[in-house]
């Protein structure tokens, strides 16, 4: 799986880093930083429902 | 949707889930009454539907302002069809938009607004926004942020009438002077829908209320913006008006449900989440985690309160109970997991003192 981001649709609200902090962190500076592009198959799970439940639609993954 | 950026085609529900789930959707047929001892849900079109288990999830519905029925450019946002008839006004010409009520739908229309040019008055009879929530202190800094941004923000007045010839003309505010309007979008709140389960079996009071696990009778459960229920973590009972909550209450009924069906343990079960919040206003992103009193301490942990971003927390009795952020998400989604953990008031002020 790798995990991708469209910086231009992320408002960095950190939707996506409350479901999964080991691959999303949005840090003080407010962007928002991928940790592991290519995450663990424990994480995958919790990866696409960050897909699924950011508001802005801005994450996919391809597997 | 409000400022044009987005369509239609972007809001709908993820449509793929239904063929996993083989899910059989009734659209267009309101539910009208529940048997609860029966187990029978009837529907608006005299049907009935018998149940092994069922979730209420029938949301709220915004409160109206009394004596605007009949007046067009009067609005409440809650629906699509809400937002497209507000669209069609600003389509039409638009110019001077009266706000009513400077909770968080009422100042996210007001930005948006502002974003769109347009003149913007926000009325709101709290001596601050948002003050029976986050306090004077917070309120005062969403006051000036809308002020700052060019809208007329009118505190500690109330609305006396809404006034036209067919459509809006103007509002006339309880001291006596009137402010002219095209649209007015009213946002005073909302009321759980719950009239369909009058004589139910359920208990209804400011919502159905649930036991710890989310579980309002046997085979019933409720979620979202219509569910009541003790939060443990708080000790109080709450209903909570939140996206991520409506998702994660949810999937935890249906979870509650499954194990009852099966006879399970219900302590396995209980539902005390940490709330969680965010509001868009200009270039101000706006989170809450928690659940914080006007009356509580405030204590800045990162930032300022006057500056683009700050981080500040919310405690009473040596705990906190809420983090507020600007422009500072990652902070909130920490503050979050530390709150559910119970964290200490001490801890907040180490924090602070450490910035
Ligand atoms: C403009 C706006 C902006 C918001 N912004 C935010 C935000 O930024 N962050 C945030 O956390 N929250 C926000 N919210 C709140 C959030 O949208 C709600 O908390 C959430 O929608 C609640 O979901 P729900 O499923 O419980 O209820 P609802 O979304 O109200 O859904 C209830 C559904 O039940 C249907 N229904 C009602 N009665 C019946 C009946 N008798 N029979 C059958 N169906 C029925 C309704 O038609 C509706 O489709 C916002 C809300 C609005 C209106
Ligand atoms: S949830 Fe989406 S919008 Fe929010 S920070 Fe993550 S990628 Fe960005």
């Amino acid at each position: 799986m790798r995990v991708k981001v469209d910086y231009d649709l992320c408002e960095s609200n950190a939707v996506c880093m409350g479901i999964a902090p080991e691959v999303f962190e949005v840090r003080d500076d407010d962007f928002l930083y991928i940790l592991q592009e290519e995450p663990p198959a424990e994480l995958h799970e919790r990866v696409r429902e960050a897909v699924a439940r950011c508001p802005k639609q801005a994450i996919s993954v391809e597997e | 949707m409000l400022t044009g950026e987005w369509g239609i085609d972007r809001i709908g529900l993820p449509a793929a889930a239904d063929d996993r789930l083989g899910v059989e959707w009734e659209l267009g047929v309101a539910a009208a009454g529940l048997d609860v001892a029966a187990r029978s849900l009837s529907l608006a079109d005299g049907r009935s539907l018998a149940y092994d288990g069922l979730i209420v999830a029938t949301g709220a519905s915004p409160r109206r302002l009394p004596g605007t029925d009949g007046l067009s450019g009067v609005h409440t946002l809650r629906t699509v069809d809400d937002v497209l008839a507000i669209r069609r006004e600003l389509d039409a010409g638009a110019r001077r938009v009266v706000v009513v009520g400077a909770g968080f739908i009422g100042a996210e229309v007001a930005a948006s607004c502002r974003t769109l040019g347009l003149d913007v008055t926000i009325v709101e009879p709290l001596p601050q926004p948002l003050a029976r929530v986050l306090g004077d202190r917070v309120g005062s800094v969403i006051a000036s942020l809308h002020r700052t941004n060019g809208v007329d923000v009118r505190l500690g007045i109330g609305v006396d009438a809404v006034e036209g010839e067919g459509s809006v003309e103007r509002v006339v505010l309880t001291d006596g002077s009137s402010v002219d309007a095209d649209l007015v979008v009213v946002g005073i709140g909302v009321v759980p829908n719950t009239s369909w389960l009058e004589g139910s079996g359920l208990t209804v009071d400011n919502g159905v209320l649930c036991d710890e696990t989310t579980l309002a009778a046997p085979g019933v459960v409720a979620a979202g913006d219509v569910a009541r229920w003790p939060n443990r973590l708080f000790d109080e009972v709450m209903r909570v008006e939140h996206w991520e909550n409506a998702l994660d209450m949810a999937a935890h009924a249906a979870r509650r449900l499954l194990a009852e069906g099966r006879g399970e343990d219900p302590s396995g079960y209980v539902y005390s989440p940490v709330p969680w919040f965010w509001s868009d206003q200009y270039d101000r992103k706006l989170q809450l985690a928690g659940r914080p009193r006007p009356t509580d301490d405030l204590v800045v942990v990162a930032g300022g309160l006057d500056e683009e971003r700050f981080c500040a927390c919310y405690g009473r009795d040596g705990r906190a109970t809420a983090v507020i952020a600007v422009n500072m998400a990652g902070r909130v989604v920490r503050y979050r997991r530390a709150l559910a953990d119970g964290l200490s008031w001490e801890q907040v002020l180490a924090d602070a003192a450490g910035t």
